[in-house]
């Protein structure tokens, strides 16, 4: 990357081919200060305050203020120990790629900025969850934790300071529940991994009764940079209300799918033309998914709105993680809603109803419209999934995520639908 | 019986964790990787007994997961992703493609025992889509001709 990196700070130390620098190497670029500062100068609350006044929030996509997230954590002598952080870097939503660069590409910066983490919550242990498919982010990850635990920044005592911490790979065996904070809670104990009731949440109550934060490896690459640098510094990045900068990608038809670090609240007319080039010669822009599967779609009219958390949230979608998957005019609209909801029917855990029944349903209306065997009524079904397997219906975010491309599909691509069902056949065969 | 080998590497993921239970997938996946890839009735039942789980509790859990087999599988693994990126960009072709080489749908295991084709969800490297891992080996940008080649080097 060629500027200084104050502009792009979570890929200042990334090369080209991602491979990572040592531990000497990343001190060398100004790696590890933010532990000194904070170990030596500032108490747990100044960090959690720091950081929530930064407007950092959670990049893992439900985008809640990271700070205020800390500060429902007990502190104190009387709080239950041992208190445990986890970063989430179980990234399992279609159409991310995010973490995998921050994990191949820079290991130490999700090193450091867990150890600042777990300082502001006074957590002793943390645990990295990451999915089975990241080997090269596990191996890079597992020899980076050596590295920092031969120069002091994990162990006992660091630096001096009286605060310690140790920090574990953990390697999940599969399922896209695990990403979900609470059945990732269960994965890690060793069980199946449904979700959890909240209250109470994991803050106070999370990974074997312990307060617990889990929180998205992109959020915590940004911690040290905001220590160093500070808060206003932290927002100044942003185009908009929510602070730093988005790790955004593309994929699909496209010239130069990829992942790129940009401020806050680009707008997807830029990220798909100038960073991932516009579309392929011969394919059409019809919509996308500004940040995963379980976003709703975007179309052409929306291409001019900053991506952030709060200005996505307006025009009826999520900025989610971030990464936009595209639907061009030679994909079937039917046929990729089909394909997503396989996915989520799929993975669903089947522990509450709506969500391990209703989305099967969902899978086989769009299988049998997408083969012709449709009828005009199927369209009232998949609307009416939206609504019984919407938000307040389910135990979980699983099948209100899983009904968002499908409610958006169904009004952006409803002539796509009607046709299939009227020609008894998908007119993209 | 957990072999030495199989006891010494279980013991370390035991040291990270406060409980036994919360081993239970690591202890699978070692027994797994030391027994030609799957979990047996066998290797469930001593896995069981070592962290003083019940077999149903533990089985219970093993059938969760989909990295965790309890079924037979080849030598050779091929995750192919059927997420919606790598769907978009050709992976019905690269199946059949699959399919036309080795004989076998997802699921199935090629006769020779060499190669088990599994479906798996998103891969997380949409940006080089279609992609596929053999056992711990990503191949991206897939096409017909490059997938021949790949499995030639699995001879």
């Amino acid at each position: 990357m060629t500027d200084t990196g104050m502009e792009t700070p979570l890929t200042k130390n990334i090369r080209d081919d991602r491979t990572p620098m040592t531990i000497d190497e990343y001190e060398r670029a100004g790696g590890y200060q933010a532990v000194r500062k904070a170990l030596s100068d500032m108490s747990p609350k100044d960090v959690q305050s720091l950081v929530k006044e930064a407007n950092l929030k959670g990049r893992g996509g439900a985008g809640f203020n990271t700070g205020m997230k800390w500060g429902f954590v007990p502190m104190g002598d009387d709080a239950p120990q041992p208190k445990y952080l986890v970063a989430n870097a179980d990234e399992m939503e279609p159409g991310t790629f995010k973490d995998r660069l921050l994990m191949e590409g820079d290991p130490h910066s999700l090193i450091e900025g867990m150890i600042c983490a777990a300082y502001a919550i006074g957590a002793s242990v943390s645990y990295i969850f990451i999915r089975w498919a990241y080997h090269l982010s596990a191996g890079r990850l597992r020899k980076a934790i050596a590295e920092a635990y031969e120069k002091g920044y994990l162990g006992k005592n660091i630096l001096g300071s009286g605060f310690n911490l140790d920090m574990y790979v953990h390697v999940s065996a599969g399922r896209y529940m695990c990403g979900e904070e609470t059945g990732l809670l269960n994965a890690m104990e060793g069980k199946r991994a449904t979700p959890r009731a909240k209250p109470p949440f994991p803050q106070a109550s999370g990974l074997w009764g312990k307060p617990t934060i889990v929180q998205n490896v992109e959020t915590l690459c940004n911690v040290q940079h905001i220590i160093n640098n500070g808060a206003d510094w932290f927002r100044g990045l942003s185009k908009t209300d929510d602070g730093g900068t988005k790790i955004y990608g593309v994929s699909g038809r496209v010239n130069r799918p990829g992942a790129w670090e940009l401020p806050m609240g680009t707008t997807a007319r830029e990220i798909i033309e100038e960073h991932a080039g516009g579309m392929k010669d011969g394919y059409r822009f019809r919509g996308m998914l500004p940040g995963g599967a379980s976003t709703d779609f975007m179309i052409d009219e929306h291409l001019d709105v900053p991506m952030d958390y709060g200005e996505i949230m307006k025009i009826g979608s999520r900025l989610g993680t971030g990464t936009i998957i595209i639907l061009d005019d030679r994909t079937c609209p039917v046929g990729m809603l089909e394909n997503l909801e396989h996915f989520f029917a799929q993975e669903s855990c089947g522990w509450c109803t709506p969500c391990r029944d209703g989305l099967p349903w969902t899978e086989k209306l769009l299988h049998a419209i997408e083969e012709g065997e449709g009828e005009p009524a199927d369209l009232d079904r998949l609307e009416a999934h939206c609504t019984w397997l919407g938000p307040g219906n389910t135990f979980c975010a699983l099948a209100p995520g899983a009904v968002e491309p499908l409610q958006s599909g169904l009004k952006y691509f409803r002539d796509d639908f009607e046709r299939h069902i009227k020609d008894k056949k998908c007119p993209w065969r | 019986m957990l072999s030495q080998e199989e006891k010494a590497e279980i013991d370390k993921e035991l040291s990270h964790v406060p409980t036994k239970q919360a081993a239970c997938l690591g202890a699978l996946k070692i027994v797994q990787a030391h027994r030609d890839g799957w979990v047996t009735d066998e290797g469930l039942l001593d896995v069981a007994e070592y962290l003083d789980m019940s077999p149903d509790e533990l089985d219970s859990v093993a059938t969760f997961y989909n990295l965790i087999f309890r079924r037979p599988v080849g030598r050779h693994k091929i995750f192919i992703c059927d997420s919606v990126s790598c769907w978009i960009t050709g992976y019905k072709e690269i199946l059949e493609h699959l399919h036309k080489q080795l004989g076998i749908r997802p699921g199935e295991t090629t006769p020779d025992n060499k190669f088990t084709l599994l479906p798996i969800p998103c891969l997380g490297i949409c940006d080089h889509a279609p992609a596929f891992i053999i056992d711990e080996t990503t191949y991206v940008d897939l096409t017909p001709d490059k997938v021949e080649d790949i499995l030639k080097e699995y001879d």
